[in-house]
């Protein structure tokens, strides 16, 4: 191989792996919301798969590309408020409710895809993906004006939210609520913190958040949507809180990691076509699996982790 | 007239499933009074507590604050009443800093950021320098920048206070702030106590410890079965006499015990180490021995390696150097379970961490040692019928209070919870029994139960090694004194020559054999 050639590639394949890591991320966050406040969410794929369905649906029926994005974030929102009132309310056990949803999820975008989005009746608009933004200035700096200032709106929606829920966890009264109520939720409660409603504004916040994945899916990557585009990306998301130590930051350098893979796969079969492809793909998964197994290094989640709370 | 009574509860009630917790209970709070509340245990305390401070809502009946009939719905109504409370079992957040623990529910944000709301920024500094002031005004020492999970116990407690503090509380609720207290943090707790008192502050002080009440308490009122039975002031009473209110019938505060006829050693130790969570030597070349026979007593401040001492002994922690032994077998890479089956009983320190599952029903907890053997499961089947038969006879004869043997373990007041754990713990065929810290949280009655037991097992033949920080309890019932400093025995004494005075200068670091120049691990036989 041409090491030139590599060097040429380098800002493509970067770029390319922010923009696969940015649904992974997004993931990431949601879950970080969620488990923060100690309530586990496992449908984060279920719930980016229905935003993806539904914000495609409420762009073909309104033509609007951004109705869409808020249209699949509320759909996710919704199955948040469900998951939240299962969990914290009724004190599912929490595993079976994330599985419920995504079982759910399945189900209806296998149907709704059929019945509306296969062959539609109405025209998407033309281009149907949230187009690039070039930032003015900034995304003339070489290399790193390629890769971090000519992406796509979630792209930069992610590297925001970055910093903001970084913020916001560590730094402000919310973030210090939420923490005490993933932690010790009875000494929350005895400072007169309402443990049901921080952990159901942090469920559904996450909720909306998992449907910014979504839509990232069928908005901003491909155009419409297709069965099962999630693929997985919900549970890899999962994998990366886990690795970014249920921190925001954590998460993002997690994900770029996962989305790298990714990324050199596509750049390989492009110019290197005779290398199975297969092997790369692996990668992601494989690297979940391993995280998820508990090989990287210990991670201490939230004490009080999916644990329901009693009230008395 | 005169001035109103800081609070006055009037005739409250509460019932649980299967019990009258409160019991049309008054109570009247003078202003800047220090009112000691006595009580067996389960008699109702902690529970007429929490509908003070708005965790529980009371049944029936009115509470009053400075004259004005309140109602408490939750701890933020409490709060904002000028009720504080430090709880039985701490509620603080390890993981967090103290200044994080203090200002959480009521967070300060910076002046630029506060349009912000609850995205501003927390403002440390203004917490950090508020509790500074606070800790010199009360001589309350609180480092607001620390991790919480680094402080000593009697230091979570001042962080506990400071939380109180901090919201301005003029009533303060201390629910046996002593019990996990050394005897010096207990007395630096007084001294708080008796200062914020002068200054207008009104103290409800819940103890076990009688000589506690006569040292600080201006009143005294004493609950039994959820009803108060009396109320009178230290000029008035004797602790005799309280004894005896508590609990309803003449206890013996003092036990009198035949000498020892020890036998062989059931336990030995040779220059035994041990590390802490953080890889540093918490136990040193510890040499010792416990025959059967005897109850060896580790007199020591907490802190002092006794707690590693007990979890390398029990299987919870590895042992870095030296060699345990257990009868003739020598524990190496030993899981609990095994050291159990060897025929050694444990009492945990922390009984809601170590000694009980909490959700688990009274009855299971019973067995937590014993459910996979004979009668109580064959092959894989359990016997419920065994488990229930051994919990009906469990709950007569240690007096367990609780409703029923199905109610989970943590819904019982403390010192139950605590009987729960000796009597599962004593029920079982066992030659050594480890004890550490094992009257704590007990009401008097209950202690000198458990005392008369440890010797009486003692005298059936079990070597009994018991790790207290009560000096009372180690001088009743020692044979021998162990005395254990920054992880060594320093010193070990027949308990018949021990004073309190030389066991607290040795608990000091002060004479043993231990320091004089040759540091020979001394062998104690
Ligand atoms: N949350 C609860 N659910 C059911 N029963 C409870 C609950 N809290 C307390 N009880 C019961 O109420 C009674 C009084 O308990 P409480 O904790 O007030 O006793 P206490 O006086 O504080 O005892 P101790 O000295 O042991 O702490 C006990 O029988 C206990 O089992
Ligand atoms: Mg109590």
């Amino acid at each position: 191989m041409d090491f030139a050639l590599i060097i040429a590639l380098m800002p493509g394949v970067l770029a390319s792996a922010l923009r696969f890591a940015t649904p992974i991320a997004i993931g990431a966050y949601s879950g970080v919301l969620c488990e923060r406040a100690a309530v586990i969410n496992i449908a984060i794929e279920g719930m980016m798969l229905v935003a993806a369905m539904v914000g495609d649906l409420v762009m073909l029926y309104t033509g609007n590309i951004w109705l869409g994005v808020i249209g699949g974030m509320l759909a996710s929102g919704l199955l948040a408020i469900l998951h939240g009132v299962l969990c914290i309310n009724f004190k599912t056990d929490q595993i079976i409710s994330g599985t419920v949803i995504n079982i759910f999820a399945i189900g209806i975008t296998g149907f709704a895809y059929r019945r509306f989005l296969a062959t539609p009746t109405l025209t998407r608009p033309i281009p149907s993906t949230l187009q690039p933004i070039h930032i003015p200035f900034l995304a003339q700096i070489p290399i790193l004006g390629d890769v971090l200032f000519q992406n796509r709106p979630i792209v930069y929606i992610m590297l925001i939210l970055t910093f903001v829920l970084q913020y916001v966890l560590f730094k402000t009264p919310w973030g210090l609520r939420t923490r005490a109520v993933g932690e010790h939720p009875l000494a929350a409660d005895t400072l007169g913190i309402d443990v049901y409603k921080v952990r159901h504004i942090n469920v559904f916040l996450g909720g909306l958040v998992a449907g910014l994945g979504g839509v990232w899916f069928s908005l901003e990557q491909v155009g419409h949507f297709d069965m099962l585009m999630t693929n997985g990306k919900g549970f890899i998301g999962l994998a990366a809180m886990i690795f970014g130590k249920w921190t925001p930051v954590g998460s993002f350098i997690a994900a770029l990691i996962f989305g790298l893979p990714e990324a050199i796969q596509i750049t390989m079969n492009f110019y290197f076509p005779h290398v199975p492809y297969q092997f790369l793909s692996m990668i992601p998964y494989v690297l979940t699996m391993i995280v998820l197994a508990g090989v990287v290094g210990q991670a201490i989640p939230p004490a009080a982790d999916g644990q329901p709370y009693d009230k008395q | 007239m005169t001035k109103p009574p800081a609070l006055e509860a009037r005739g409250i009630t509460k019932a649980f499933p299967g019990v009258l917790a409160n019991d049309h209970v008054d109570l009247r709070l003078a202003q800047g009074e220090i009112h000691a509340l006595l009580g067996e245990n389960g008699a109702g305390k902690t529970t007429l507590m929490n509908i003070l401070y708005g965790l529980y809502q009371q049944d029936e009946g009115q509470v009053f604050i400075g004259g004005q009939e309140v109602d408490i719905h939750s701890p933020n109504e409490a709060i904002a009443h000028g009720i504080g409370m430090v709880h039985q079992h701490f509620m603080l957040i390890p993981v967090m800093t103290v200044a994080e623990n203090i200002m959480l529910g009521v967070e300060p944000r910076t002046a630029r950021s506060r349009w912000l709301g609850f995205i501003g920024q927390l403002d440390y500094r203004r917490v950090e320098s508020r509790v500074r002031e606070l800790s010199s005004q009360h001589s309350l020492e609180v480092d607001p920048t620390a991790l919480v999970q680094t402080l000593s116990v009697g230091a979570q407690q001042r962080v506990e206070i400071m939380k109180a503090l901090y919201r301005q509380a003029r009533i303060l609720i201390l629910d046996e702030p002593t019990a996990v207290l050394t005897p010096q943090e207990s007395e630096e707790l007084f001294q708080i106590m008796r200062s914020l008192a002068e200054r207008g502050t009104s103290i409800i002080f819940i103890t076990h410890k009688l000589k506690e009440v006569f040292a600080v308490a201006d009143r005294i009122t004493v609950m039994r079965n959820g009803q108060v039975v009396g109320s009178t002031t230290p000029e008035q009473a004797t602790e005799q006499q309280l004894a005896s209110m508590m609990v309803g019938r003449e206890v013996l505060l003092r036990l009198s015990k035949a000498p020892a006829h020890p036998k062989e050693a059931v336990l030995s130790l040779e220059n035994l180490s041990v590390n802490d969570d953080r890889g540093q030597k918490a136990v040193r070349e510890v040499t010792l021995r416990v025959r059967a026979g005897e109850i060896l007593g580790i007199a020591g401040v907490q802190g002092n390696g006794q707690t590693e001492l007990v979890e390398a002994l029990t299987g919870l922690r590895p042992i870095a150097l030296g060699q345990v032994r257990i009868g003739e077998k020598t524990l190496k890479e030993t899981s609990p379970r095994q050291i159990m089956e060897q025929g050694v009983g444990h009492i945990p320190e922390d009984r809601q961490k170590r000694g009980l599952v909490l959700r688990y029903s009274v009855e299971d907890n019973l067995v937590l040692c014993t459910y996979y053997q004979r009668p109580f499961a064959k092959g894989l089947i359990i016997q419920h019928e065994a488990i229930e038969e051994n919990a009906r006879r469990l709950i007569e004869e240690f007096d367990i209070r609780t409703p029923s043997a199905r109610t989970p373990a943590g819904t019982l007041s403390g010192g139950n919870q605590q009987k729960v754990i000796v009597a599962r713990e004593l029920s079982r065929p066992i030659k050594l029994l480890i004890a550490a810290q094992p009257t704590r949280g007990l009401d008097v009655g209950s202690i000198e139960f458990l005392h008369r037991r440890l010797i009486e097992q003692r005298d059936a033949g079990y070597a009994v090694l018991l790790v207290s920080a009560e000096l009372d309890e180690i001088l009743a019932l020692s044979d021998r004194i162990a005395v254990m400093y920054k992880g060594e025995i320093i010193d070990t004494l027949p308990a018949e020559q021990a004073t309190r005075e030389e066991i607290g200068l040795l608990m000091a670091g002060v004479g043993g054999h231990k320091t004089s120049p040759a540091r020979q691990p001394v062998e104690v036989n």
